[in-house]
């Protein structure tokens, strides 16, 4: 197994009342693909934002590359981000620029290119996701699909050594879809990332990943190599991967019985 | 209780937020096609409405003091009262209201919008500053426009009131201009009023793109962020407009 690129220390998150993280401990290993999946509001995204910096864990600490990302002065973390790349879920692409523009803005930002590189560099990512031809439209412009492709090469813009996708297979027909996991399990390969991918799409994430991490209620659940979660017995991962509706994450939302709250109103 | 403390709490976030606005505008000056940009958008784009308000203004108010200074046989005032009512007062104020509705609602829509839809997220995540590279800008741009709507609305509602006095009511237009000329100073109306607008453009232009940023990213979030900014910053443009007048004509 390869090194751990980002490791997860007894990290403590809470929102208002609400913990979100109980004490997590992750390792993400350099140049594998690890699926972090579980059900909605387990605070997957959260936990992109907490490690990309953009969000302090109450405790624990997060090590990206050796560093610890909450520890860091802000032009320091900015170095980090640059070599972080993140897919949002809905693409998160700047409306008032066009494809073209979008993915040179962070090559503008951090780089003395020449307009003509930065034009080769731009037309290169596009191709690697197969809209070259269309970097002159606006994002109002593109399908869901599209604006994630422009997203991911706006996101491989300055070759980070890894890239975090947030839900990338929420609400794409099965065409965008398929484009999209051959796009993460190419782009990993080819650029020799890691890539960290949080997405409740079970059978997508499972055909891509190497790893898998399950976390519910503030806790990893399960981790494993994909093939040991397929085959795990854990209840939690059973539920999760054959989609039971029952099971540790109850039907019923906690709190009083019906038979209490027909009682309390007939009292 | 709670209301205050929240009332206290954004204060302060609003304080920092505007700290760290005023760190970002010496780089501006590296980029300031990103002003321009703005300028046209936050203040070109309110010329038209400032325009035709001004024009309103300065006719409705020649009308009605044409009526009030015709019992003291005193119309040849007319032009001197339009103009310092205009310079003074009405210019920087109206302005600065129309200017809220108009640009300041746009302001915070665009920028929750943005976070909404996780644009700003988007930049810190490729290492650029939102605040220096979205806000600042914005913020400097309204800053920069808000003193020349409100001279460019004080200038047509003169000629609004010239219009409306001189030529349909008869007020002579000598005595209009003349009046004007010997009654009203540069520093003590003019200036004043400069100075007027140059506050409220720093008022609504921070609670504009602080509601903005603060807001939370859902419609209805977004959509209170806009409604309190036009409130918030009329009120305050309001309050302000006493405090300085009281200081600057004791």
């Amino acid at each position: 197994m390869t090194q751990a690129l980002i490791q997860i220390r007894n990290l403590h998150f809470s929102r208002g009342r609400s913990k979100i993280f109980d004490g997590i401990d992750m390792d993400i290993h350099a140049g594998r693909i690890t699926a972090v999946m579980g059900p909605s509001g387990t605070g997957k995204t959260t936990l992109l934002k907490l490690i990309g910096g953009q969000l302090k864990p109450d405790a624990g600490e997060i090590m990206v590359d050796g560093l610890n990302v909450h520890q860091l002065k802000r032009a320091d973390l900015y170095k980090l981000r640059q070599k972080m790349g993140m897919l949002f879920q809905s693409g998160a692409l700047l409306t008032d620029l066009s494809v073209f523009e979008n993915i040179a803005y962070p090559l503008r930002e951090h780089t003395n290119l020449s307009d003509s590189l930065i034009r080769s560099m731009v037309l290169i990512k596009l191709q690697a996701v197969g809209l070259s031809s269309a970097h002159h439209l606006m994002p109002s412009e593109l399908s869901g699909g599209m604006a994630r492709r422009v997203a991911l090469a706006r996101a491989m813009a300055l070759d980070p050594m890894m890239i975090m996708y947030d839900e990338p297979f929420t609400g794409q027909d099965p065409i965008s879809l398929g484009v999209l996991v051959k796009l993460i399990r190419d782009t990993n390969n080819a650029l020799k990332l890691t890539s960290i991918v949080v997405s409740h799409d079970v059978d997508e994430t499972l055909s891509i990943a190497d790893d898998v991490k399950i976390i519910s209620q503030g806790k990893v659940v399960a981790a494993g190599t994909k093939e040991e979660i397929k085959h795990s017995d854990s209840p939690w991962v059973r539920q999760f991967i054959d989609g039971q509706a029952d099971g540790p994450v109850p039907f019923h939302y906690p709190g009083d019985t019906i038979e209490q709250q027909l009682l309390q109103d007939i009292r | 209780m709670k209301a205050l403390i929240n009332s206290v709490s954004r204060l302060g976030r609003g304080t920092i937020f505007l700290s760290k606005i005023l760190a970002g505008i010496p780089q501006l000056f590296l980029r300031f096609q990103l002003v321009v940009q703005q300028v046209y958008s936050v203040g070109v784009q309110t010329l038209f409405i400032t325009l035709i308000a001004g024009l309103f203004v300065g006719m409705v108010l020649a009308l009605q003091l044409y009526y009030t200074l015709t019992t003291f046989g005193a119309t040849d005032t007319l032009g001197m009262i339009v103009d310092l009512s205009l310079v003074r007062e009405l210019g920087p104020v109206v302005a600065a209201l129309l200017f809220a509705g108009r640009a300041g609602s746009a302001l915070t829509a665009e920028i929750g919008l943005m976070k909404a839809t996780e644009q700003l997220s988007g930049l810190e995540m490729m290492a650029v500053d939102p605040v220096h590279r979205i806000i600042a800008p914005r913020f400097l741009a309204g800053f920069i426009s808000m003193p020349l709507l409100a001279a460019i609305f004080s200038a047509v509602g003169i000629l609004g009131a010239y219009s409306v006095g001189v030529d349909l009511l008869g007020v002579d237009s000598g005595a209009f201009w003349s009046q004007i000329q010997a009654k009203v100073d540069f520093y003590d109306d003019v200036m004043n009023g400069i100075i007027k607008s140059v506050v409220f453009g720093f008022i609504v232009s921070w609670i504009a793109v602080f509601e903005g940023y603060d807001c939370i990213p859902t419609s209805e979030g977004v959509a209170r962020a806009t409604t309190r900014t036009v409130v918030h910053s009329s009120l305050a443009v309001l309050a302000m407009d006493f405090v300085l007048t009281a200081i600057m004509y004791q």
